[in-house]
Order: structure tokens, then sequence, then C-alpha cells
């Protein structure tokens, strides 16, 4: 896969694109500018004040879809005035939606009413028969009080789930690293693992250096944990003069933008090594190190050894890999750099000063919660269930995925389904007892006196009465006994 | 109905004190013999005759009642010395190490003793989870004390080695269970109460047991077997070896035995108790029956999936059910289920006479039990059951009846049945049915509903229950019924739908080409039913003819608009505006078919937003579910008219395709020896943080990959539109591209853990091939297509890539089953509260509105509540041109 080619057409095009931006730019100085003129038309008619935002700028897009290349101003005066006329005609019709429906679908309907009207023209007739129409659909669409709606969202994750791929290893777009898919991270996910097994950060930069190879570059080196024995050919030990010699390789260091200097600085902060790191006279690339009176010892020496390898140079602890992505971004349509790593450690990532903090990402919902709280924590689980699912072309409502990260993050802790999490904290013994570890869950029981009030299912399921929802939700009211005994009733 | 009027309004769990076991005690057991030389039970023995009735007709000695009736009686067996209950183990060490060895208080100071006190009742009944912290903290405190806060005695360590032994280090050594019975019973019930011990229900004293309950025999029934010997049941067996060591004990006790012989009696018994109680402890031997059969005892009769509380309690096996083989049937309609005879006259629905149906149920009743439709029993008013087979005359009760009989009638068309087949993994997995018996053996099913029980018709069996209650019955016909679960909840979209030839069938018949004569058109119409008038022909002369497209269009009402693309509508025949040449837009106006052509996407089942999906939505689960039986009729009524089926010719190559596709694949060849002589060469660039070797895999499995991918599009563009697999593979009736490369073209490389074969001999998989010879087909890439043939080589690596297919279901099955099951366990107890809001039965608030917009996704179209483009469409469609 050259890297090369591929660039220089990216180039090419770009150069393409920017002399089209100019000619654009002249025409656009040329000609009045439709933009202005709608708005100077909006503002003249108080059209803000008669309609909401949504109809405004739809009639706004429909002008510019129509006139954005060859303005006339008596047509867009025109145009203006029918399409403002026929936005009243729809919200007129339309207002009352307001009265049943949420906000967000009346703005979807009177944007999208608004574009339809403007093509096939509408009658009041028509429109009343579609507000009819999304007030009933919108009624008609409201769960159901009583529905067992936790039981639905556990069988629609779980039963796709076995149409799931094992394959714990898959190349996430990019072949370099190995993530965590499939089936393996549905459960990981669930299970609330305290580490994800293949930690992963999506490191975004901001606005002003996200076009700059240089700066990515330069965060990818700062970012990337390294320590001796990265950089290191050979490390031997001197057991005369109780030292080891280190050779170190030219082009790792080069590699992770390192110099002998830098290498010496580092490991001189380490306490222990103080004073006791030089470069060697003969080789510029040999370092050595003179082993510090707690490990002096020959039989200490080899762990000596061993920990001065592991000795931190630079970077952020638990990345051990960065990979620099170009990305096309639609919304820009430019190409922007990202950082991917392996391994995650979004407290500091956070902390420097580049990166984009509102679209960096990890895949470790622990750490979010540390670091962002229980709100970030329930979104992150939502999202990464959803992506886990949807890589493996299977749809699932969000609505099930919120109530399963809700039940997780609800207490203000991520807590786990399961053992130790959601099920173990069930108030019931027999719903406890029913799931796992049964007899602990009895013997327990009885010490502290618990006292099952068989509310939940599966104590119900176990005494063969109904449980109180769904078509048992209905209590009466009115007790036959009490009535039969010539009572009053509640 | 008395009896179901009693609520179970709790559970409180607590441990039986000896003087309670006393109390409930019918009889002290004293004697380790069971039978005497007759057979018949000592009385003191285990199977003592006061502990409940083993034989039915004899009435119990306690309680006077027969068999059915006597619960059982509990006994009782007094210890010669105390034992430490398995079970309380860890309760007893925690104490142990929370009190003083002096004063057995509670190592903490007086004053924080109320403050923790105060503080855990305020807690323990609003925040149980912090309750049970709060005790935690107390315990880690209290076990930490050096010197004990109340008598300032110095502490001891306190050991516990498993799996009951308790060593105080340092001061009296080990701790037998009479002393901590004694240090147990002194700690008094303030201070148990803040180590999370309930002092009314649970005094500490009783985990040490001196007097052991026997269970009733119920509980343990010994069973004969055909040779007349008494096999006794497990625990009997393990109460005799206690009483045996009790004995021993007791003897040696009283002849004042010296202090080992007696220690080590001491033991056994407290061995014996402890496998009583549970026999798969840690570290300690299991007790055997004679064959070498772990014992089951108390533990394991409730522990795991066959144990009492998940297989008796949490699930329970039930009657009036039947299981076998499933066989399709389309002739059915959706909402039915065939059943075979044999099952319809062993299976019964109770049915009250009424004045109503009086006549009716005599027929039954005269039927009897061998004759279709007939009944099996009649129960009378006084509630005596008569049972057919036995009643010599049938005709006499058959007149005798009167309202207020009830009949246990055959099942008959028309009732409401439920039906399930396993894994129930979703609520789609058990629907209720109308029956339809039948002849044959099988339960017959419509195939539009093969895709929620994900059923095939390869040897599945699915089981039958009948409701047996009026409450149940209504239950099962309101919600559900086949056609209330054709939407599913997981994703807003139909389950239930098209599969196979419904949409090969569809396609044909609404094909552009296709026309019908006035045979052929009245032909389908009666499949269906149709009793209306026959349109006009759209073509007049030389004969009348119609479309598929007329046919199709009169099972739509008048007032229905739709406008989507098929699933055709792709690469070459994409069509996007109404005057597209290649039919592949749908589009209806008024209820006609004006273009496009009926395929997966249009009726098929898991399609979201498709015309079906929309047609039920709009109009209502009972018309979709009419409109689903008459179209999937008339679409096979069709499919039987011209005949469907494929051909080994029909995946023989084309010329001009196979050779392109050869070109490719040498192509390909070469850009992989490429590779090779560069890798061998040490030039080939590794990808970062890939070996040279990973990057060399990688890039040969994406140029194999790709030429498969190449060849067999270059071969199936030569594919004709008549082809009856590209019909089904473009309809998405049954296999995709892939399949077709694989007959046709090639199929491709074979890989192991996303790796091409290398596992075998040395540097090589099979002695046919050079060491590292890393070429395509030496390491699994079958150059061969299923209609050429594998060579033997490529057969072997064909079937080490299937077996990897094989293993990784079997694996995946029981890891998905665990999360199901506890995603299950963990969020059974949420429901919508009226509110609109997310609770726990436990009245735990987990949502503030149900989906943050109280939204059923079953309601939705893909998720959204209200989907505008489609009302729009919906009323002016019929106008709009696309």
């Amino acid at each position: 896969m050259s890297k090369k080619p591929r660039k220089s057409r990216k180039e090419k095009k770009s150069g393409e694109a920017v002399k089209k931006e100019v000619v654009f730019e002249e025409i656009r100085k040329a000609v009045i500018e439709p933009g202005e003129l709608i708005g100077k038309l909006i503002e003249e008619h108080g059209l803000h004040q008669k309609l909401p935002p949504v109809l405004v700028n739809s009639i706004r897009s429909i002008i510019l879809g129509k006139y954005g290349v060859k303005p006339d101003e008596a047509a867009i005066n025109q145009e203006f005035n029918n399409l403002a006329a026929l936005a009243q005609r729809v919200y007129g019709v339309m207002e009352s939606l307001r009265k049943n429906v949420p906000e967000a679908i009346v703005d979807e309907a009177l944007s999208k009413l608004m574009d339809v009207a403007s093509r096939y023209s509408l009658s009041n007739d028509e429109l009343i028969k579609i507000r009819e129409d999304v007030v009933q659909f919108y009624l008609h669409s409201l769960v159901e009080p009583g529905e067992p709606v936790g039981t639905i969202a556990a069988q629609s994750i779980g039963e796709p789930s076995t149409q799931m791929t094992l394959r714990t290893f898959h190349f996430a777009g990019v072949r370099e690293l190995n993530v965590t898919l499939g089936l393996p991270r549905l459960i990981e996910l669930v299970d609330a693992k305290r580490r994800p097994e293949t930690p992963i950060m999506e490191i975004y930069l901001k606005e002003d250096y996200k076009h700059d190879l240089n700066v990515a570059l330069e965060i990818a080196r700062k970012l990337e944990y390294t320590n001796l024995e990265a950089v290191a050919v050979s490390a031997e030990i001197d057991l005369i003069t109780e030292s080891i010699l280190i050779r170190l390789d030219r082009d790792m260091l080069e590699d992770k933008g390192l110099t002998v200097d830098s290498v010496v600085e580092a490991l001189s902060k380490r306490k222990l090594l103080v004073g006791k790191v030089r470069v060697s006279e003969e080789d510029p690339l040999t370092l050595i190190v003179e082993a510090p009176k707690a490990y002096s010892h020959i039989s200490k020496i080899l762990k000596f050894r061993e920990r001065l390898l592991k000795t931190k140079i630079k970077g952020v602890r638990g990345v051990k890999k960065v990979i620099l992505q170009r990305r096309y971004s639609p919304s820009t349509g430019k190409y922007e750099y990202v950082l991917l790593t392996e391994g995650s450690n979004l407290a500091e990532v956070l902390g420097i000063p580049q990166v984009d903090h509102r679209r960096t990402r990890t895949n470790d919902i622990h750490e979010i919660e540390r670091v962002l709280g229980i709100e970030a924590a329930r979104q992150a689980l939502i999202s990464e269930m959803m992506n886990t699912l949807r890589e493996q072309g299977l749809e699932v409502d969000v609505r099930h995925v919120m109530l399963v990260a809700d039940l997780m993050t609800w207490s203000g802790i991520v807590r786990q389904i399961g053992r130790h999490g959601v099920v173990g904290e069930k108030r019931s013994v027999l719903a406890r007892a029913a799931f796992e570890i049964t007899t602990k869950q009895l013997f327990d029981a009885s010490v502290s006196g618990e006292f099952d009030s068989l509310q939940g299912v599966a104590e119900n399921v176990i005494i063969g009465q109904l449980m109180p929802f769904g078509t048992s939700f209905v209590e009466l009211k009115t007790s036959p006994q009490q009535l039969a005994r010539g009572g009053e009733s509640q | 109905m008395a009896e179901s009027d009693k609520v179970i309004r709790g559970i409180k769990f607590g441990i039986l004190s000896p003087e309670m076991i006393r109390k409930i005690s019918v009889t002290a057991i004293v004697t380790p013999e069971v039978y005497d030389e007759n057979g018949i039970p000592i009385e003191g023995g285990v199977m003592d005759p006061r502990l409940g009735v083993i034989e039915p007709g004899q009435r119990c000695a306690t309680c006077g009642n027969t068999l059915a009736q006597c619960p059982g009686h509990f006994g009782h067996l007094e210890l010669a010395k105390p034992v430490v209950h398995i079970g309380y183990v860890r309760h007893i060490f925690m104490l142990l190490k929370t009190t003083c060895h002096f004063c057995n208080r509670v190592k903490i100071p007086e004053e924080d003793v109320f403050r923790y006190r105060d503080l855990y009742r305020k807690l323990r009944d609003r925040w149980p989870q912090l309750a049970s912290s709060l005790v935690e903290f107390v315990r880690q405190k209290a076990s930490k004390a050096l010197e004990c806060p109340h008598c300032r005695a110095r502490q001891f360590k306190i050991r516990l080695e498993k799996p009951a032994t308790f060593i105080e280090e340092g001061g009296r050594g080990k701790l037998y269970p009479d002393v901590i019975k004694q240090w147990l019973s002194n700690i008094p019930n303030a201070d148990l109460e803040i180590l999370g011990v309930d002092p009314e229900v649970a005094r500490p004293e009783w985990m040490v047991i001196n007097v052991l309950p026997i269970p009733p025999i119920a509980v343990r029934p010994s069973i004969v077997l055909e040779t007349g010997m008494r096999a006794e049941d497990d625990l009997t067996h393990k109460l005799v070896d206690i009483i045996r060591a009790n004995e021993k004990l007791k003897e040696a006790l009283n002849t004042g035995a010296p202090e080992i012989i007696s220690e080590d009696l001491w033991e056994l018994l407290q061995y014996h108790v402890m496998t009583y109680v549970d026999n798969e402890l840690p570290g300690v031997p299991v007790a055997k029956r004679r064959s070498g059969m772990p014992l089951k005892t108390l533990s394991q009769r409730l522990k795991g999936k066959e144990g009492r509380f998940r297989g008796n309690l949490s699930g329970k096996r039930v009657d009036y059910s039947a299981r076998t083989v499933i066989s399709p049937d389309p002739n059915l309609d959706i909402n039915e289920v065939g059943v075979p005879h044999e099952v319809a006259m062993t299976l019964t629905v109770p049915e009250y006479v009424t004045q109503w149906n009086l006549d009716k149920m005599r027929e039954h009743v005269l039927n009897g039990p061998y004759k279709w439709p007939g009944a099996n029993y009649v129960v009378d008013p006084s509630g005596r059951r008569l049972d057919l087979r036995y009643v010599k005359d049938l005709k006499a009760l058959a007149e005798s009846l009167k309202p207020g009989y009830i009949i246990e009638r055959h099942l008959v068309d028309g009732d409401i049945v439920l039906f399930n087949r396993q894994p129930s993994l979703h609520k789609m997995s058990i629907m209720s049915h109308r029956v339809r018996v039948l002849p044959g053996k099988t339960f017959r099913l419509h195939l539009a509903v093969c895709p929620p029980y994900n059923a095939d018709f390869d040897g599945d069996e699915m089981n039958l229950h009948i409701p047996q209650t009026v409450e149940a019955r209504a239950e099962a016909e309101e919600l559900l019924l086949v056609e209330k679960h054709i939407l599913t909840p997981r994703y807003g979209g139909p389950i239930v739908g098209g599969i196979q030839d419904y949409i090969s069938g569809g396609y044909l018949l609404t094909l552009k080409s296709t026309l019908l004569t006035k045979d052929q058109v009245s032909d389908l119409l009666a499949t269906i039913d149709y009793s209306g008038e026959i349109p006009e022909p759209a073509i007049l002369s030389p004969i009348e003819a119609w479309t598929g497209k007329q046919v199709f269009s009169l099972l739509l009402s008048e007032d229905f608009n739709f406008v989507g693309e098929t699933r055709l509508s792709s690469g070459s025949l994409k069509c996007t505006s109404d005057e597209c040449f290649w039919d592949t837009l749908l589009i209806v106006k008024k209820g006609k078919v004006l273009a496009g052509v009926i395929d997966k996407t249009v009726i098929g089942s898991q399609q979201p937003k498709s015309m079906m999906h929309y047609l039920i939505m709009e109009k209502g689960v009972k018309s979709g579910a009419e409109f689903m039986n008459k179209a999937f009729k008339l679409f096979l009524r069709y499919i039987e008219m011209v005949g469907f089926t494929m051909t080994l010719d029909n995946i023989k190559p084309e010329d001009r395709g196979m050779e392109e596709a050869a070109k490719v694949i040498n192509d390909s060849y070469d850009e992989v020896r490429k590779l090779i002589d560069m890798y061998r060469a040490g030039q080939l660039e590794p990808v970062p943080g890939r070996t040279i070797n990973e990057t060399l895999e990688i890039r040969i499995l994406d140029v194999l990959a790709r030429a498969r991918d190449d060849a067999g599009s270059s071969s199936i563009k030569h594919m004709s539109l008549t082809n009856p697999v590209y019909i089904m593979a473009r309809t998405g009736a049954r296999g995709g591209n892939l399949n077709i490369t694989q007959m046709s073209v090639v199929v491709g490389q074979q890989s192991v853990r996303g790796e091409r074969i290398w596992r075998g001999y040395r540097g090589r998989v099979l002695p046919h091939y050079k060491y590292e010879d890393l070429t395509p087909k030496a390491r699994g890439f079958v150059e061969s297509s299923f209609y050429r043939g594998l060579t033997p080589l490529e057969v072997f690596f064909h079937s080490a890539g299937g077996r990897e297919g094989l293993v990784d279901t079997a694996v995946r099955t029981s890891q998905s089953g665990y999360m199901q099951r506890r995603l299950i366990n963990a969020l059974q107890d949420l429901y919508v509260e009226y509110d609109m809001s997310v609770r726990s039965l436990y009245g735990e608030l987990v949502q503030f509105k149900y989906g943050e917009d109280s939204v059923d996704p079953k309601k939705t179209a893909f998720g959204k509540a209200v989907d505008i483009d489609r009302i729009v469409v919906k009323n002016v469609g019929w106008r709009m041109s696309i």
C-alpha cells in the first residue's frame, strides 16, 4: 500500500478545489448575494415573529436551492412572497400539533411539509389529514404502561448476540491495531470489566491543528510510551565497574524523536540514578549506568538491569502504540489527522493543549467514569454497545441499549450485569438464589434474618403467583371480600 | 378456588434454634437401624412411621392423613457433642474475629456501638446496599482491634483451617465446637445487630448444632426396585451415617475412652454432618455411595441448573403439552398450526357445559376418547372425574349432561394453543396459534412464521401447550397470537414476512413481462378466495391479458400509496425516477402497482420501512396478516404455474465470464508471487506495528480476497436475468453473490483463525508441497468452483475451514446463552409506570422517561415514532412524481 501516490492525488484534487473556490468567490462578489436578499426580505416581512425558525429556515434554503447560482432579484422576490404565504398557511394548519406532539417531531414535520408543499402544492384538507396522521401515529407509538420493557430489552440484545462472530480480534479499519469486537466485546461491556481487553483511544486535534501533520506527529511522539528497552540494542553488565553498558539504537531513537541526551536526561530524573548516567567516551551511542548502592551486589545487578530497562523515557503511561490516520471529514470536506492509540489514558491525553477534548474518546468505560463522571460513562456504554452491535450488522433499537446502560449506572457507579453487580444487589433472596451461588445466598439470608417480600419476577415465578405488571398491572380497589361482608371499599 | 385466594406476602429467613427443632419434632431418633428383619421400619430409626406415610393406603401415625394429604413430619437427633454447621463457617469465623474471646463483646467501643446501630437501623430498609457496606466496615474495624475496648483483654489471632477448624493462635489453640458455642452464646444481641446478624431469628450459637432436625420421609422417599429390594435415598444414607457416628461418640464418652479416640469420633461426626449439608466442600473427601457415585446431599439438591431453584422452582414441568417434528404447510394461515389427530385426541380443553353448547358437548361425549372430535373426561358438578375410557354407556352419560358439567374435550379447529421452539431467545419464541387438526404426525406451520421461531424443517421439533383456563385463553388470544408479533420490538420492523419462494414468486408475478390469460388470472384469484370484479385487462388484443401487477394490486386497498426502491435497484439496474426502464422502483398509487417489482425489500421478513411494514402499521396487524396470507398464497400459486427450479447448468459459468475470472485469478497469483519475492529479498515494507511475516500474510489475504470478489463479479455480470440462481440472489430469496461465486467461479481462500492455513507438517501443510511454499494453493486457496469440483487437496483445506465454523458456533451459543441469562436476570423486574418512567418492582427508579421519548420501539418505523416522509407519501403520494 503505497502511501505516496495517494497523497499526491489528494493534493492535486485539493489544488483544483481551491481554484474552483476562487472562481466561485469572484462570481459571488459580482452579483447580489441571494442569502442577503432573503435575509432582508425576512426582516421586512417580520417573518420571525410570524413563523417558527424551522419554517423561516426552510424558506431560505428552498430559495437558495433554486436561485443560488443565477440570482434574479425579481424572481426571488416573487418566490419569497409565494413561499411566505405558503409557510403561513402550512403553519396555520400545523400549529395545533404542538399541543399533542413533542417539539422535535413538529419541527421536522414543518420543514419537511414546507419542502413538499413548495413542490406539490398541498391543499388545506390534505394538510389537515397529514396533521391528524402525525398526531395519531405519535400517540399510537407510545409504550403501554405495565410493559415489561426490561425483559424485552434483555431479549433484544441477547437474541441477536447468538448470531455474532466469536473472533476476538478484528482489524478495525486500521490493520495496525487489534480491537476486541463482536460477542467478546459485548460481554466485556455488560460485565463492566475493569480494563477492556484492548483499550484504544481515538484522539482528535483542535480546529487549529487538525490539518497540521507536524503537530500531529509531535503529539504522537509525545504520547507514545517508550522505555529504555525500546531504544536499546543491548544492555551488558560490566561486573568490574558494577555498571551497565547500554547501546542505543540510532534508528529507534530517531523514530521515537529522541536524542542520546534526552535519554540521559530522562534517566537522570530518577532519584536512584542521579549522577550515575553518562555517555561513553568511546562510543557516543553507548550509555554507562552505574549501579546504585542498593543494587551493587552481583546477585542484584541482574534485577537492576531489568528495572533500568523498564524506565520510562517519555510518553503517557498506558499508551503503547500511536498510529496516525488521515481521515476525511464530510462536514468540512477536508482531511484531518486523527491519532489512534493502543492503550488508554484519558486524563493525561485530555491534558494536552492541542487535543480536542470534545471529540477525543476511549473505549475504557471505567476510565471515562473516573475522569468524566457517571453520565459520560452511561453515554459511552450506549455508544460502545450500539457500535459493537452495528459493526456486526445487527440492528437493535437504542432504547433497549439505553435501558441496559441506565440500569448499570443509575446508582451512581458502573455496576456489572451479573453476580457482582445488578443481580447480586437485588433485594430479594430468592431472586439471587435462583440466579447463581444458591446456597451462599440462603445461608447469608438466614444469618441476617432477611425478609423477602416477593416483589420481583423471579420470586413470583417461584411461589407461583402473578407478577404485578402486564395484565396483572391493574389492581382492584374494591375488595370483593369486604363488599361481601358489607364493608366499605377503600 | 378458595386456596388460590391465599397470597404469600413474604418469606422470612432465619436459623432453627435447638428448642424449635425439638418442638417441631415428633420423635427423637435414637438408633441407626432402619428396618427390622421383616422389612418393617423401626421406631426411633430414620424411617420411623411417625415421620410420615410411606406407602399408599396407610394412614400417618402422627396426623392420621393419607399419603396425599400428609405433609410429613420432622424428627430430631440429639448429638453427643455439638458440631459446626458448615454453611455458617464464614459467619462463625467473622463473629470470632470481631468479638472478644474473654468478654465476648464486639470489639467496638460502647458509644460507637450505639452510633452504628442507629445508623444501621436507618439504612436497613431504605438502602440495604449501604447498610451492608456499613456492616462490612464495622466488621473490618472490630476485627482489627488488638485489645478489647470493654475488658481490655489482649486479642489473639483466630485462624480458620478449612473446612471447619478454628484455631486461636497464642491462646487456647484449637477451639472445639462446644467452646465456640459457649463463646457465641455470650455475644449480646445489641452487638450482633451491627455485625449484620439478626439475633431475633439467628442467635449465633445456633450455628453450632447440637440437635439435628431429621427431615420427613416425604423429602427422602425410598424406591422399591423390581427385585423387591429397597433403595434408600442419599439423604437417608447420610442420616444413618450421622446416627452411627453419633452413637459411637456417645459410647466413647460414656465409657471414658481416651481423649484421642473420642476426639477422632467427634471429627468423624463433624465430617458426616458437614457432608450431609454440602458434599462438594473443597478439601473434604466426598461421601460416596457403594457404587462410587457421590451422594447428593442438601446443597446439591438446591444448586445449579437442575437444582431445586433453577430446575423446579424457576422452571416447572407441565401437563397438557406435546412435542413433535415440524413441517411446512403453505395452505395454513399464519395464525394457524396444524396438529395431528393423535395429538388432538390426547390433549384436552376443559369446556363448561352450558345450555348453548349442550348439543355440541353431547356429541363430544358420544364420540368418546377414541374418535375425534371426542372427549377424554367428564367432570360432574360434584367434582367427580369420569374417565371416558371406562365408561360403558357413553350414550347415557351424554344424555345426563347438563349445565354445570365440565367436558375435557379433544382439540378442535379454532382452539387457541401456545407454540414454542427452543431456544426461547425472545418473546416471539412462544406465540399462540389457532388449531387446525390435520392428518399426519407432524405439527404444521406457515412458512412466514419461520423467522421469529428461527425454525427450519431439517428435523426441528416444537412444543405445544394448551391453556386450561378462560383467562389464559383470553390472554393467549389477545396478546400472544402470531399476528400480534409480526412487528418485532428489537427494531421497528416486521419479523414475520416473505422468505425464499415467496420472494422469487412475488418477483416473477410482478415482472414487467408477466402477462396472464383470463384462465390464469381466475386460477390465481381463486386460490385467494377473491370474490370481486376482475379488473380491465391491460391488453385487449390479440387476446385479453392481465399483468401480474394488476393481480397483486387487488390485495391492496384503494387508498394505499407507496414509493420505494426494490432490492434489485442497485448497480446497473438502479432506478431513481418513475420513468425508469429497469422497473426496479416500486410505485404504488391508490392501491395500484404502477411500476416496480415485489422482492425482499418489499415483502421480506426483517425488512423495516418496507411496503409491507407500512401496510401493517397503517392498516393494523389483522389486515397485515390477512394480506400476507393472501399474497403468499398468490405468489406460491404463480410460482407453481410457471415452475421455478435450478439445475446444474444454471451455475455453469459463461465462457466469457470464465475467461475474465481466470485472468483475474492469474493476475492475483502474479501479484502474490511478487509479494513473496519481495519478502524473500527482504524488500517488503512492514505495516507499522506488524512483523514482516504478518505483513506478507495480510497483504496476500487482501489480494486473494479481492481476486475472488473481482472474479465473481466479472462472471456474475454475464449471467442471464432469467437465470433462477441469479433471480434468487438478486431478489434476496436465497443466496448472494458470494454463493454464486463459490458455486460457479472460485471457492476462494480458506482460513483458520483469520489466517491462511499453515498448520500441519513443518513448513508446509501437507507433504504434497515444498518446504515453505507460500503460494496461494499451498496455503489453502481453493481455485476450483463447486461446479468444477474440488481437488482432494482442496477438499482437505475446505474441511479445515468448515470445521472452524462448526466449533465457533458451538462455543458461541454457550457464551451468548450465559450473557442472555444474566441480562434477563438483571432486567426482568423493570416495567413502565403510568407516568412513563421505568421502575423496578422493588421501587427503584431507573429511567424518568422510557427511552427518553416513551416510545415503544415495536410501534416505530425503524426507531422513528413519526415518519413524516411516509405520512406525506401516504396522503398525497398518489399525485407525486419521482
